[in-house]
């Protein structure tokens, strides 16, 4: 599958080392919808290829919303990129969050950093479709103030009151007068029903370990718990073996795992 | 900081909400509310001054209260928020009795505030209450230690 070259239309700095690219695709383009949680393969001419989730759903004009946090070679180059340049998209891939099975059930989505950004389109699909799912409550973590990200969306999101949005810093500074401590800290005080609920957790590996004890301290099956596992991946099809583990390819068989079917690679280190 | 004289019921009610109070026996709840009353705090109202005596402790029936150390040339450090249902303090457990930090309230917060010295006296004299009360306390402890070891691996730049 070679890449589309879809141009970027807008960019919107989200903090010092996040941006939220949106893409047009060019005519006569295959039409492109993913789903919450599916993933592109985003390729910069002559610097490589990165997975990177799709953050927004899906517009009628085919655009494709991504989030990108600097942190090397490629994803450098694509918080870098501006208005007009272009972008090879190859995708989507992989296993998407299970939003069909929230029918008539509480849901709570515990994420940090930019594990926010393959949530917003589970969010933005929840708030769409609000009265189909119980109590929703999104608890999200970022490292200081300055690295939340969506600000905007967030304030409307708990202003509207049609979800529970907390969030929380483990750094604070200035005048900061929201929550300190980290994410996990936010399960034990949310509203949910531990036998109706179902849990979205993405964030950094040893975050969602912790988030995972947390909720099962609160009485939830891991059988309701999915987490999103954003290890490096290459050919993004299960073909290169570059992320498998045992008999699990993280690209075709994730990113998005039932807790309980992932929780052994979870205890195996070095991986 | 205002404190409201309410009947002991009251304050048994708001005990009984909260899970930390949760299979408490009811003469052991009666008789650690017996000396508690009810403060309510306005945003950037001062609760535990650091070094002050730990006469009492607290437990949050509503709002947010900060957890500040304030460290030379960067003033105030908020290091946690607590938040319903949780305890402010164990300084008054141990000794010399003296608080550690700051706990400042955010946003309009109640509270539930118990003496120091009667809640001792009490874990002291009636050891079942006393282990009752300890043992859901512990947790509590337990959790935040966690929290902050979690809080010092600074997880964010690990995922680089
Ligand atoms: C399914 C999936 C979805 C993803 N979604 C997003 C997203 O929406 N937004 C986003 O910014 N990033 C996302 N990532 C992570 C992103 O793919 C990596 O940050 C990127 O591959 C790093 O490439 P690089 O060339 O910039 O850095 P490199 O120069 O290759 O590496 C720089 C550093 O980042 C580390 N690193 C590389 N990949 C990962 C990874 N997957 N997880 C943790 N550390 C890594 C390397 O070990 C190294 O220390 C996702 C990853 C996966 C697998």
């Amino acid at each position: 599958m070679s890449p589309v070259w879809y141009r970027v239309h807008r960019v919107r700095r989200e903090t010092h080392d996040v941006v939220t690219l949106e893409l047009t695709p060019p005519e006569g383009a295959p039409p492109c919808s993913p789903e919450p949680g599916q993933f592109n393969m985003l390729y910069v001419f002559g610097t490589g290829e990165v997975p990177i989730s799709i953050s927004s759903l899906p517009s009628d004009r085919g655009e494709l919303v991504h989030t990108v946090r600097g942190v090397g070679a490629v994803t450098n180059k694509l918080i870098a990129l501006q208005r007009g340049d272009v972008v090879g998209v190859r995708g989507p891939f992989g296993r998407p969050w299970p939003v069909g099975e929230l029918r008539g059930r509480d849901v709570v989505v515990v994420t940090g950093g930019i594990g926010l950004a393959p949530l917003r389109p589970v969010l933005q699909h929840l708030l769409a479709h609000r009265k189909t799912f119980g109590h929703v409550s999104l608890l999200y973590g970022a490292r200081t103030p300055y690295d939340l990200l969506y600000r905007n969306e967030l304030l409307a999101w708990r202003d509207s009151r049609e979800i529970d949005v907390e969030w929380t810093v483990d750094r604070s500074s200035g005048v900061w007068n929201g929550n300190v401590g980290v994410v996990t800290r936010l399960i034990s005080r949310a509203t949910f029903d531990p036998e109706r609920v179902t849990a979205f957790v993405c964030g950094p590996e040893i975050m969602i370990k912790y988030a995972i004890e947390a909720l099962r301290n609160r009485g939830m099956a891991t059988s309701n718990c999915y987490v999103s596992m954003e290890r490096n991946m290459k050919c993004a099809v299960g073909f290169c073996g570059h992320c498998q583990y045992g008999p699990t390819f993280m690209c075709k068989d994730g990113p998005v795992f039932r807790f309980d079917h992932i929780e052994p690679l979870f205890q195996i280190r070095e991986l | 900081m205002t404190q409201i004289p309410t009947s002991k019921p009251s304050i048994v009610d708001t005990l009984r909400k909260h899970q930390v109070f949760e299979g408490i026996s009811p003469d052991c709840l009666e008789a650690f509310a017996a000396t508690a009353h009810h403060v309510s705090l306005q945003p950037r109202e001062v609760l535990i001054q650091e070094g002050a005596p730990a006469e009492e402790f607290l437990l949050i029936d509503s709002g947010r209260i900060a957890i500040e150390i304030f460290v030379q040339g960067r003033g105030h450090v908020s290091i946690e928020t607590l938040g319903p249902g949780e305890l402010v303090g164990w300084s008054w457990l141990v000794e010399p009795h003296r608080w550690h930090f700051d706990a400042i309230a955010v946003t309009p917060s109640d509270l539930i505030a118990f003496p120091a010295a009667a809640a001792r006296e009490l874990l002291a004299s009636n050891h079942e209450c006393g282990y009752g009360l300890l043992s859901r306390f512990l947790p509590q402890i337990v959790q935040r230690l966690r929290a902050t070891r979690m809080q010092l691996l600074d997880f964010y730049t690990l995922e680089q």
